[in-house]
Order: C-alpha cells, then sequence, then structure tokens
C-alpha cells in the first residue's frame, strides 16, 4: 500500500515498514523516526547505518548481534529506540523487520 | 453498529499485554531457555518483563551451575528413545550436547550471555527468598544482575498494574 511521507508517495507494507528500500533517504528516515516519537541525533544515524549494512549482506539481525556489533550497547539500543528497538530502528532503517524471535 | 466497533476497538486497547512476570521454577535447558526466549521477546516488543527464579529454577542464575544445565533423558517422552535406554551414562550429557550445537546453529546466546542480555534490557531477575533458603544459597553464589531477592507476595505486587500476566514455567 501507499503512504504520503514527506508529501511523496512510498510503498509500504502493512505494518509500516518500506517495501522498496529504493525509496529510502534521510527525509523519510526523519518522517518515519518522528513518526515512532525518536529525534535522531549522530547516534543514530550510526546504528541506522549499522542495520542497513547488515541487511545489504543479507545477515540476519538480532538482539545478540546488536551486542556483539561494537556500535552501540543493548541499553543505549532501548533507551534509543523505545518501544521495542529493533522493531522501531529497522522501521526508521527503511528495511524489513527482522523476523527471528531472538 | 457503530457502538459495536467502537466497544472492539476499545476492547482491543484495553487488552494489549504490558507486563509479563515469568516464574522459572525447572532447569532444564528447554524450560530456561523458554523464559529467556519469552522474556526477551517480550522486552523486544516493548512489553515489561521480569523473571522470578524458584526451587530448580535457581540454578539458571547460580554462577557455578548456570553453564552446566542438562536436557532430561528420562521421562521425557519428547525424547522417543526407551526410558531405561535415557537413564544409561552419558545420555544426558550427550542429549545435551547435540541441542546445545543446534542452538548455537540457530545464533542463541549461552545462559551467561543471555541473562545480560535481558539485565541489560531491562528485564528483571529476582530470587525467591523460599528456595535461596531452602538450598543454603549466598548472594555471592547468585549473578552480579540479579534484581534482589524477594518473596512471592512481593512479586505478586509488581503484578499490581493492568495489562499484567504471570506464566509459571
Amino acid at each position: 500500500m501507499k503512504k504520503l511521507i514527506a508529501n511523496r508517495e512510498i510503498e509500504v507494507n502493512e505494518e509500516g515498514y518500506l517495501v522498496d528500500f529504493q525509496q529510502w533517504d534521510k527525509e523519510i528516515c526523519e518522517c518515519i523516526a518522528d513518526e515512532c516519537n525518536v529525534v535522531m541525533s549522530e547516534k543514530h544515524w550510526e546504528v541506522v547505518e549499522y542495520l542497513q549494512d547488515k541487511h545489504k549482506s543479507e545477515e540476519p539481525l538480532s538482539i545478540r548481534g546488536i551486542k556483539r556489533s561494537g556500535v552501540i550497547n543493548i541499553k543505549e539500543f532501548y533507551n534509543l529506540f523505545p518501544g521495542g528497538p529493533l522493531k522501531v530502528s529497522t522501521k526508521i532503517a527503511g528495511i524489513p523487520k527482522p523476523k527471528s524471535c531472538i | 453498529m457503530n457502538t459495536q466497533t467502537e466497544t472492539l476497538e476499545s476492547t482491543k486497547q484495553g487488552t494489549k499485554v504490558k507486563k509479563m512476570l515469568f516464574i522459572l521454577s525447572k532447569a532444564t535447558i528447554e524450560n530456561v531457555y523458554a523464559a529467556f526466549v519469552m522474556a526477551n521477546g517480550a522486552r523486544m516488543e516493548g512489553i515489561d518483563s521480569e523473571i522470578f527464579f524458584t526451587f530448580f529454577g535457581l540454578e539458571a542464575i547460580q554462577k557455578k551451575k548456570l553453564e552446566h544445565l542438562h536436557t532430561a533423558t528420562v521421562g521425557n517422552p519428547a525424547m522417543h528413545i526407551p526410558t531405561m535406554l535415557g537413564g544409561l551414562p552419558g545420555m544426558e550429557a550427550f542429549a545435551t550436547k547435540m541441542m546445545k550445537k543446534e542452538m548455537e546453529k540457530l545464533d542463541m546466546p549461552t545462559v551467561t550471555e543471555f541473562l545480560e542480555i535481558l539485565s541489560d534490557s531491562g528485564c528483571k531477575l529476582w530470587g525467591c527468598k523460599l528456595a535461596v533458603d531452602m538450598f543454603h544459597l549466598k548472594e555471592e553464589d547468585l549473578i552480579d544482575d540479579l534484581d534482589g531477592i524477594l518473596t512471592i507476595g512481593d512479586f505478586y505486587n509488581r503484578a499490581d498494574s493492568e495489562n499484567t500476566q504471570i506464566l509459571f514455567i
């Protein structure tokens, strides 16, 4: 389905995740972040970049991966993306919601 | 019709789980991981979670024991081996090894690492006072990340909010 984000028609799934990563850019990112009550800081961008890299190399995302990432620790991760950190951060990063249970 | 839809909406809003409390009373790998995966899964969904370790569940937070948990091969019909065979020396160790290998493939953290993840994620970890006394355990026997030792009454008080669920494992 289509959703108006930053005055552009963006293709998203029923949970609001971007379907086509090509449509993602910083402006779109900030708008989705705003919807998730997140104000992007330098650390947020760093995490978003990390998530996108992992997605590109087709490595599954998990909280254990975050712990070992060297980019951010779990406590900080929860603070930066409240209300389900991996769920929220992947949405902001424009990549699919992780399917893992851990 | 309108009122019906509204009622449905408000019910939907009103029943969303906000807090999950787990009571872990067993120390077999599958039970410990069930509690850990569910408690962590709750945090990942933005749901509060806490674990109360009681009786044999305490093994999962004892520094010396937590990395030596086993799976049961006797009295476990899902093993699909005769009970007598399950009791042979080395069977339990073998089954445990196999299970750990499979879990590693799924990128499951070890017990130590899982406890760290849970604690860092804001999941509260509690020891049961009665069981701690019964097994003559001291604070230094238990993990440093433990949030405290509670009576069951204290634990129930932590359930004193809307949309809280308690699960016994």
